[in-house]
């Protein structure tokens, strides 16, 4: 099942073609993830989970980006559950149109260093939950302090992100 | 206005932009990040469970190769007539005298050099927290004051209702804890951090307090303890695992006999005398029942207070009526040579009467059309079983029901010795055995062989028939220590944190004043994990899942081969990764997501695709090998070990750890030829001499079944020696982890 033809020459290039095999496997896949959480095995999930579900499928969605998503496949009256029905051919979409792709680390360097107005390498706690915490998207408390218990070095109280960066790499392959 | 300030002021805006931008940026990866591991997180527990619920099948099995036995075995020698009666040999109460002879432990001396806690009648606060206290330092009780704790345990017991009415009014606050599962260190910590037992402080222990975790006979002797020093603030119910049955297979009675090689036995004998003495239920205030597993829309509450519980010593037992007269000829036969086998439980004339403990015979309604399909399905697959030694992750629970009785005389009530009927037997099972569901009904527990999966609408109707408010039950591990359903009507609470595995899940208690709101504390009792990260603490329990998986996937290889083959078309000796998935759960039917989890299984692939027979090849290398077994026979030997194990220990009735060489022999002609298994009697013969160690005609169970062991054994002990090197010196009841 080819995809509409008549996109612009930038999404074609992002765009994956799925074989009908191709498809269904990827159908398989989302299916998979969706359902360990569906905790009542009736195809549903809490939304809360939804976010959970889509970033480890492999994309990766601002809280804003992830809040459209979900406003997608909710029901007209929110129920707080969505169905796999409708997540499905959502998620399918996303997938092959390489939506919400992950950072990549030099990215995400910069972005560390931008906050680092002196320059030095690191980041001072203050200045690191300062900018989580009212900056961009903010942290809750809770991912503000699971982020420190890694990155924070006790010794020094300042976060060296290269080397944070470089364990978080390893980490995730 | 100069152009200075403009572009300063520019240039400020394009920083904050750009430190927004950056925030957002570095928070979006990072809430990634966390919802892969949180994906990982649920894995594991998705791994644990199936691999759980998938042993209970084999429990299944093992009831099914029972029945089996019975139905078509004809004993065609003495010996296998004695193996028969062995096997299927009844027990029952002792009476009062025989208990005064069998079970006396006053002719027991405590040596001088015996350093651990002494202990004297009447009890007093004083000795239950001495007992804490020489437990938190790892000494042991002397076998005497064992089974007089048991005996006093019992005497007080005896005078309890089946169901247990307390009230707030007399202690403000009342504690109910759920399965603690032998881990010492969780009530240790329960008493930490909420206080010891006392007329202020009342404490309900819903059942579960033995099996699996190396510390069930202290847990049940401070238990005791409290309950005899207390006995209006402490209550116990008893749970599924409060059965002598259950501990045969799940670990408590090797752990008597490990630690009281002497007096063992009369141990585990009184053991059984107290375990069917526990109330089955504990009522607060009229309003909050408190039962181990749960309820079905059978459930009658008079019924239950009326019946003589103590009549069922294990839920596990029913007995099946003779529906042939060949049958019945043969239980006579059967009867008369009984006495052959010799037991260690009384040489005495109590077993020369057979006639007692007939009981009247049915099988439970609600078993028998899963009975039929189960059969069927056993007949069809090889089922597997994880390895019993490494008790933490071991959790099977299950229906195993047991070797059916064999009617010594076809009318009931010519005995002294009966049991209950049939309908109260059920209403107990249902209590212990049963489990919450969403969906609405009432339907056989098909997981665990017994009692039933009840839904909303169960919950509901009971609530209102006995005007109550809500239920407090256990049975089941949760991640979080506790969990409601059915709209907060049903509170599973469980109390032994890192069940599975360190760092797993949390422990819970709730505590309950006169309003009869709960208040839920959850704890986890390992320091360890509070100094790792979330990321290395979800590692290592996943590393735990996947050990196990792993395990489970090489007693399969030969139908994993085969299923791969069927994909391998061109004889490439290549299958698709989607292939893959698919044949891992037509082999295995643990529905777990495969594609989620293949990159943890499988980390070499071609363009996309799996060489499968190198994978399973170094599937093999991780796992234990034994030079003397042939290895198609490991894999098969592995697979069956724990009903294997099982019915070894039913057999070895003195509990000496061997069994005869013709009896493993037997076993297992008995077994394989119910398994389908094809195996020579020569491979059996040959398979016993070389698990016959010292050649002197015993098996040493344990040191066979060690075999399959080893690996995993220096693993845990590994991980064992490396937690408690962080607790040597202090308690493991800092105040951490409480939330």
């Amino acid at each position: 099942m080819l995809l509409d033809c008549s996109h612009g020459l930038d999404e074609w290039k992002s765009t994956t073609f799925f074989s009908e095999a191709g498809l269904l496997e990827l159908q398989k896949k989302i299916k998979e993830a969706f359902e360990v959480f569906d905790h009542e095995a009736n195809d549903t999930v809490d939304v809360r989970e939804i976010g959970t579900i889509i970033r480890s499928l492999g994309c990766c969605p601002s809280e804003g980006e992830l809040h459209d998503l979900i406003a997608e496949v909710e029901e007209e009256e929110p129920t707080g559950y969505i169905r796999l029905e409708k997540f499905l051919p959502m998620m399918v979409k996303v997938l092959s149109e390489r939506r919400y792709r992950p950072i990549p680390e030099d990215l995400l360097l910069q972005a560390f260093e931008v906050l680092d107005s002196a320059k030095e390498g690191f980041l001072t706690k203050e200045e690191l939950v300062k900018y989580m915490t009212e900056e961009g998207e903010p942290f809750t408390e809770e991912e503000m302090e699971e982020m420190l218990s890694a990155a924070l070095d006790p010794e020094t109280n300042t976060i060296q992100y290269r080397d944070y960066l470089a364990m978080m790499v390893i980490d995730e392959n | 206005m100069g152009t200075g300030s403009s572009s300063h002021h520019h240039f400020v805006l394009q920083k904050a932009e750009s430190a927004f931008k950056a925030a957002v940026l570095i928070q979006r990866w990072y809430r990634r990040y966390i919802a892969r591991l949180e994906m990982r997180r649920r894995c594991t527990w998705t791994i644990f469970q199936s691999i759980e619920y998938s042993g209970h099948q084999d429990q299944v099995k093992l009831h099914d190769f029972f029945s089996y036995l019975v139905d078509h075995f004809t004993p065609s020698s003495q010996n296998e007539r004695n193996f028969l009666s062995c096997m299927f040999a009844e027990e029952r109460l002792l009476k009062d005298s025989e208990m005064e002879t069998y079970c006396d432990y006053e002719s027991i001396e405590v040596p001088d050099y015996y350093t651990g806690p002494h202990v004297s009648f009447p009890l007093l606060p004083d000795h239950a927290t001495a007992l804490v206290e020489a437990f938190k330092q790892k000494k042991q009780l002397h076998a005497r004051y064992v089974l007089n704790i048991l005996h006093e345990a019992r005497k007080y017991l005896i005078q309890l209702p089946n169901i247990n009415h307390i009230s707030t009014c007399y202690s403000e606050e009342i504690t109910v804890c759920g399965d603690l599962h032998g881990q010492l260190d969780d009530l240790i910590f329960i008493f930490y951090k909420n206080g010891l037992p006392s007329p202020e402080r009342s404490y309900v222990f819903n059942g579960d307090f033995v099996d699996r975790g190396k510390h069930s006979i202290e847990i049940l002797m401070i238990l005791f303890a409290f309950m005899l020093v207390y006995p209006k603030e402490f209550h116990l119910n008893r749970g599924n695992h409060e059965d002598h049955l259950v501990n045969l297979r799940y670990g408590f009675t090797k752990e008597v006999m490990h630690k009281y090689k002497v007096n063992g036995k009369k141990i585990l004998k009184m053991l059984q005398e107290v375990f069917c003495w526990l109330p089955l239920a504990t009522l607060i205030d009229e309003k909050v029942l408190i039962i181990h597993g749960g309820i079905s829309d059978k459930t009658d509450l008079e019924l239950l207070e009326k019946l003589e519980r103590h009549k069922i010593i294990s839920t596990m037992k029913y007995t099946k009526k003779p529906e042939k007269k060949k049958a019945a000829e043969e239980s006579r036969s059967i009867s008369a040579w009984f006495p052959l086998k010799s037991r260690s439980v009384p040489s005495s004339p109590l077993r020369l009467s057979p006639h007692k403990g007939s009981r009247s015979a049915s099988i439970p309604c609600t078993f028998t059309p899963d009975r039929k399909e189960i059969f069927k399905k056993v007949r069809q697959s090889v089922q597997l079983e994880l390895k019993e030694g490494q008790q933490q992750m071991d959790f099977s629970e299950f229906k195993d029901k047991e070797p059916l009785r064999f009617p010594l005389e076809s009318e009931p009530n010519s005995c002294d010795f009966q049991g209950v009927n049939q309908e109260e037997w059920k209403q107990v099972v249902d209590i212990l055995w049963s489990d919450p569901m969403p969906q609405e009904g009432c339907k056989a527990n098909t997981v665990r062989g017994g009692g039933c999966f009840f839904g909303p609408n169960v919950t509901e109707q009971v609530l209102q028939k006995y005007s109550l408010q809500f239920l407090i039950r256990s049975h089941e591990c949760k991640q979080e220590g506790y969990e409601f359903c059915h709209n907060r009507k049903v509170l599973t609470i469980f109390s032994a944190s890192n069940y599975y595995e360190v760092g797993s899940n949390r422990g819970a208690y709730v505590k309950l004043g006169p309003d009869l709101i709960p208040h839920i504390v959850q704890y986890q009792a390992n320091k360890t994990t509070h100094t790792l990260t979330m990321r290395q603490r979800i590692s290592r329990v996943e590393e735990s899942a996947l050990k196990a998986l792993r395990e489970k996937l090489f007693a399969h290889s030969s139908s994993l081969l085969a299923a791969f083959k069927s994909y391998d078309l061109d004889g490439s000796n290549f299958i698709t990764l989607n292939d893959w998935s698919v044949a891992m759960e037509s082999v295995l039917h643990l529905g777990l997501p495969w594609r989620v989890l293949r990159p943890q299984l499988v980390t070499h692939t071609i363009n996309n695709m799996l060489e499968y027979k190198s994978w399973l090849n170094d599937l093999a290398k991780e796992q234990v090998s034994h030079e003397n077994i042939q290895s198609s026979l490991l894999e098969v030997l592995y697979r069956n070990r724990s009903n294997l194990e099982t019915i070894f220990r039913i057999i070895d009735s003195d509990h000496s750890g061997l069994i005869s060489f013709d009896e493993f022999r037997q076993i297992w002609k008995l077994f394989s030829s119910h398994m389908n298994v094809d195996i020579t009697d020569e491979s059996i013969c040959d398979m016993a001499r070389s698990i016959d160690f010292n050649k002197d005609g015993n098996i040493d169970i344990n040191e066979f079944l060690e075999a399959f062991r080893l690996v995993e054994q220096s693993y845990l002990e590994d991980k064992d020696s490396e937690l408690k090197g962080s607790e040597t010196n202090e308690s493991s009841c800092s105040g951490q982890g409480v939330h």
